[in-house]
């Protein structure tokens, strides 16, 4: 059995998963993708990450609305959900705990931000 | 810039405040020291070192010396002293203080004050546990730049992002527009002064516990020895001291033992002389 955790970057930008997938893999995790939270959904389904890096607006499902169904789900409350998101209001981080998330990243973000939040929740 | 003010910088550098300018750190000197010739018209680091050598350049050097010992920080940096203090010090200090109900933290070189105030959340989230208490935090820092920045407690998205847990952010600040800013009740739990380690330490008042934490890797032996010894008498014999995790006491003093599974917490050591608890 492989020690290695995977990470779901769900976000419908490419480039964004691609920053973020090079900055996860750095830190040894394996990465998953998903364009938005429905696409997301299908992929817990078939096998329950350990960590999802999830943008907030998204076609299809949001972020949030992912969050939720993910709450729900056999397993579900294993995954670490760190949102990382342009929505930096108070209001949006507030609802997003409410909802179950375990951190808040603010876009931008860099690769100190996402090592130091990853290691608050104990991913790192 | 020639030798001779490269020369000069390291010296004033090193008198001013104890830091040691070593030649890796040379680059910083361009970046950091050319806002403030500038500032005063002057061309280049040679007319400014010329310049801060006059009779009358007490603000101009006192600049040169903020400029250059500056230091980055960022809340729960390392987490880990927090931690101890949380888990080890504080059951200690509520045992050992119940009369007085009265605790002292001196936060050595605060910078921009994410130490303060990060040890001010400590507190708050201990909870009733300390109800009734008197909490005095002091943070010093030598640059009055960073502590006129220490006292707004206004920090940008990304200063927060850097070891600051999100419930905490949302518990402790209130965004305005796109910085945060810290809970009044948290900024008053604060005492910001400007203080220079090389100074005599006694001024300040007794301690029971103080946080040093990444600024001895810049000074001397000589320097550290002194420091850490000025510490030492202004702690109670249970006081206790916190370095950064690359600095140990050890070839320094005898004033200070490690505890043991707690790194970089000290306590006194048996050489001390006992003196009163505050």
């Amino acid at each position: 059995m492989s020690d290695t955790k995977i990470c779901l970057v769900v976000d419908d930008s490419r480039v964004i998963r691609m920053v973020a997938r090079k900055i996860l893999e750095e830190l040894e995790f394996s990465v998953a993708e998903a364009a938005d939270g429905k696409a997301a959904i299908d992929v817990c389904k078939d096998k329950m990450p350990d960590a999802v890096l999830l943008d907030w607006n998204m076609p299809v499902m949001s972020g949030i609305d992912f969050l939720r169904s993910l709450r729900k789900m056999d397993g579900g409350d294993a995954p670490t959900v760190v949102f990382c998101t342009t929505e930096n209001d108070i209001e949006h981080i507030q609802e997003a705990i409410a909802e179950g998330a375990n951190e808040y990243i603010m876009k931008p973000f860099d690769s100190e931000i996402i090592q130091s939040k990853f290691r608050q929740v104990g991913l790192l | 810039m020639n030798k001779e003010s490269l020369a000069h910088y390291c010296a004033l550098v090193k008198k001013e405040s104890g830091l040691v300018l070593s030649e890796e750190k040379g680059y910083l000197l361009e970046s950091r020291l050319m806002p403030v010739a500038r500032k005063y018209k002057l061309a280049d680091l040679d007319e400014l070192a010329t310049a801060s050598q006059k009779a009358g350049s007490t603000e101009m050097v006192r600049e040169i010396v903020d400029a250059m010992t500056t230091n980055e920080s960022f809340f729960f940096r390392d987490i880990t002293p927090f931690d101890q203090f949380r888990d080890y010090v504080l059951p200690k200090l509520i045992e050992n203080r119940g009369d007085k109900k009265h605790i002292r933290i001196w936060s050595a070189a605060c910078s921009n004050g994410q130490e303060p105030y990060s040890l001010a959340i400590v507190l708050k989230e201990a909870g009733p546990k300390l109800a009734g208490w008197r909490i005095d935090i002091v943070a010093t820092d030598i640059s009055r730049e960073v502590l006129t920045r220490a006292k707004a407690g206004v920090y940008s998205q990304f200063e927060v992002q850097r070891g600051l847990p999100i419930t905490l952010l949302v518990k402790y600040f209130k965004q305005d527009g796109d910085k945060w800013r810290i809970d009044p009740a948290l900024r008053a739990m604060v005492s910001f002064q400007e203080f220079n380690l090389l100074d005599e330490m006694r001024a300040l008042g007794k301690f029971d516990i103080i946080f040093c934490r990444n600024v001895l890797i810049y000074f001397d032996q000589e320097t550290k020895t002194m420091v850490l010894n000025r510490m030492s008498g202004i702690l109670p014999p249970d006081g206790h001291l916190v370095l950064g995790g690359a600095e140990t006491v050890l070839g320094m003093t005898d004033k200070f033992v490690s505890i043991k599974g707690q790194r970089g917490l000290y306590e006194q050591g048996a050489g001390t002389p006992i003196a009163k608890a505050s």
